[in-house]
């Protein structure tokens, strides 16, 4: 017993040095960004960064000097309506992939696969033009409308519906379930963690967009966070870095909320007593 | 059988030559024609892949029947859809909502169904305490054992109001010990309930148990349809007799030597009391209607395997000197040691077969042992 615990203690004191080493370096940034945002500008223009003069006054400048506040509910209603769209619309699709029988129900299937291939930016153009000449420019339309429904998100939607066991198909076939019912009372509920997991991620991708939005939007009216973050940049001739940072640590939050609910979902077994 | 039971006139199911095909090369049911009675404990027994859960599933109206009639009370049901059947189906893999509780899971057809809010409370309360779940009512199905999950699943076709329940090996999934326990609250249930079982298993010990009839398929033909003492004791052919009753039959070639003697393969003989017809060829002895004497070599006529002693019976294993291998049952304790010379003899309550392996008949007037 003891012969076997030493190697497989060292091996875990190897692996937590290197974790922790691995973890300093992907958080240090991080802290460093979320210290400074407490600085005053000047202390950091000086490269005084162990300062101790901690105020919050760089954020109270940010909420007061800047559109932030528009730039954040912009993107608040720009990413809540993607992320609800999507769930609607790549949730109805997968389930018509996997309980739909139809003609050419594979070939469609592989045209959403193609789309997936073919990089957004690789599209960019073609859209801009379209949306150009829809009149959609500058608006909140611009920003939804290309983004209600994703390829990818059915794709997975549709391999985690293809999960849900068929005898949950007979037994509501046998209550007399109609389609509807069957996927509002039992596939969506059943498949709530893909659904979760989906939800974050096209939450997170609308939040952090940022090369469409930077094409298509021009105003404080519509600009999302991540473009008004470079506009606060570039609008000062000296650069109020201490707000700055305050700026990006206050849109990072929803990011980490997003993370951390969806964390306590990723439980298994959730699904488990259905069958067996 | 129980015909008009009460007086009044009851229908039942009734499978007119229900076919299933896949393709012209692909049959996976042929020719099944049945008359299930209302009220009755009906069991489709056979081994796996013999489509016994596809006729079940037709039955259901979840797979398209290729030919024949399905009728329920009289009315043909073809082309109707699965709820519209009024039947109710336990699967085999309990088919629970992982998501919702043990109540809102029985209540869960009820509510689809849109019946009066009091009713579904009176029907689910009524199902779990007849299954004793009413303690677990609030657990997830996660959150119970695996025998409590198939009493939802029962509690779910007991809340229902159909008449008709179907179920797909639904002990499968069990125990040893707890099958035999939920076998036999499946069948009080049934008898309590008064309905229309129809049930799917692979197991003759279930069939022979709980059955009212039993329906034998094989090779996706109907066998045989009868009770369990009919099916025990006038099989149709070597395959039912084959399938029920433990230790194995022993089905073995046989010569007639005269109108009434019958030559084992050289092995022993049988003295029969009626005529032996010419077409029999074959012969069926269930392994209690042999015995064994200890011989010497000059007089043995089969080797010993093995035994395996169950406490009230001990099973022999032997081989005989053509070749065959034999099981006998004996009562009590029996001692022979492997490779030991035994003479085996046997009764003459025994079946014949055919060179189709079809059971011949014994003559009326003749029949002493069926």
């Amino acid at each position: 017993m003891i012969s076997t615990n030493k190697p497989s203690r060292l091996n875990k004191i190897v692996s937590y040095t290197l974790l922790l080493l691995l973890a300093f370096v992907i958080l240090a940034p991080f802290f460093i960004g979320i210290w400074t945002s407490f600085l005053p500008t000047m202390e950091i223009a000086k490269g005084n960064f162990l300062s101790t003069d901690l105020s919050l006054n760089n954020y109270v400048s940010a909420f007061t000097k800047t559109p932030i506040l528009r730039y954040l509910g912009n993107s608040l209603v720009v990413s809540v309506l993607t992320m609800a769209a999507q769930l609607v619309f790549c949730s109805m699709s997968a389930y018509a992939f996997v309980f739909l029988k139809f003609k050419y129900r594979n070939a469609i299937f592989v045209l959403f696969l193609i789309t997936m291939m073919l990089p957004f930016e690789a599209e960019i153009i073609p859209n801009f033009t379209t949306v150009k000449n829809l009149g959609m420019l500058d608006h909140y339309s611009v920003l939804l409308i290309p983004f209600l429904t994703s390829a990818f998100g059915t794709f997975m939607l549709r391999q985690a519906f293809m999960q849900t066991p068929s005898e949950l198909k007979e037994a509501a076939d046998i209550e007399g379930l109609n389609h509807f019912q069957f996927y509002w009372n039992i596939v969506l509920p059943y498949n709530k963690v893909s659904l979760i997991t989906l939800g974050a991620y096209s939450f997170l991708g609308a939040w952090n967009q940022y090369l469409w939005p930077m094409l298509t939007t021009f105003s404080n009216n519509s600009r999302l966070i991540q473009n008004g973050l470079r506009q606060l940049q570039s609008e000062e001739t000296f650069n109020d870095w201490g707000m700055i940072q305050a700026s990006a640590a206050i849109i990072v939050i929803p990011t980490i909320l997003v993370l951390f609910i969806g964390q306590h979902y990723f439980k298994s077994g959730m699904n488990e007593g259905a069958v067996k | 059988m129980y015909r008009n039971l009460y007086g009044v006139n009851k229908m039942s199911t009734i499978l007119n030559q229900v076919s299933k095909n896949y393709g012209a090369n692909n049959v996976i049911l042929n020719n099944v024609s049945a008359e299930i009675e209302t009220g009755e404990f009906f069991v489709i027994v056979g081994p796996s892949g013999c489509g016994k859960s596809t006729l079940l599933r037709m039955i259901a109206g979840l797979t398209e029947i290729s030919d024949g009639e399905i009728s329920i009370d009289g009315q043909v049901v073809n082309d109707l859809q699965p709820k519209d059947r009024k039947l109710t189906m336990v699967f085999q893999s309990y088919a629970l909502f992982p998501f919702l509780n043990v109540w809102d899971n029985v209540a869960f057809g009820l509510k689809a169904r849109k019946l009066d809010q009091a009713e579904v409370h009176q029907r689910v309360n009524d199902a779990l305490d007849m299954v004793s779940l009413s303690e677990f009512k609030d657990r997830k199905p996660r959150e119970l054992s695996g025998g409590q999950r198939q009493r939802v699943a029962l509690a779910r076709a007991v809340a229902s109001d159909a008449k008709i329940c179907l179920m797909d090996e639904p002990l499968s999934n069990l125990d040893a010990q707890l099958r035999v326990k939920m076998r036999q609250e499946i069948y009080q249930l049934q008898r309590k309930l008064g309905i229309t079982l129809i049930y799917v298993t692979h197991d003759q010990v279930e069939a022979m148990t709980m059955a009212d009839h039993i329906m034998v398929l094989n090779d996706h033909e109907v066998q045989q349809i009868g009770t369990p003492t009919e099916i025990y004791q006038q099989p149709a052919n070597a395959f039912v007799a084959n399938f029920f009753g433990t230790p194995l039959i022993n089905v073995m070639p046989a010569q007639k030597i005269d109108d009434y003697t019958l030559n084992v393969d050289g092995d022993f003989e049988i003295r029969m009391e009626q005529k032996i017809t010419d077409k029999a060829t074959k012969i069926g002895i269930r392994p209690g209607e042999l015995s064994i004497e200890h011989a010497d070599e000059l007089f043995a006529n089969a080797t010993v395997k093995s035994t395996e002693f169950l406490g009230d019976e001990t099973i022999v294993y032997a081989t005989t000197n053509s070749g065959h291998d034999i099981r006998v049952l004996l009562p009590g304790k029996a001692v022979y040691a492997a490779f030991e010379k035994i003479k085996i003899s046997s009764s003459n309550n025994i079946f014949l077969f055919d060179s189709l392996n079809k059971r011949i008949p014994m003559e009326m007037g003749d029949l002493v042992n069926a």
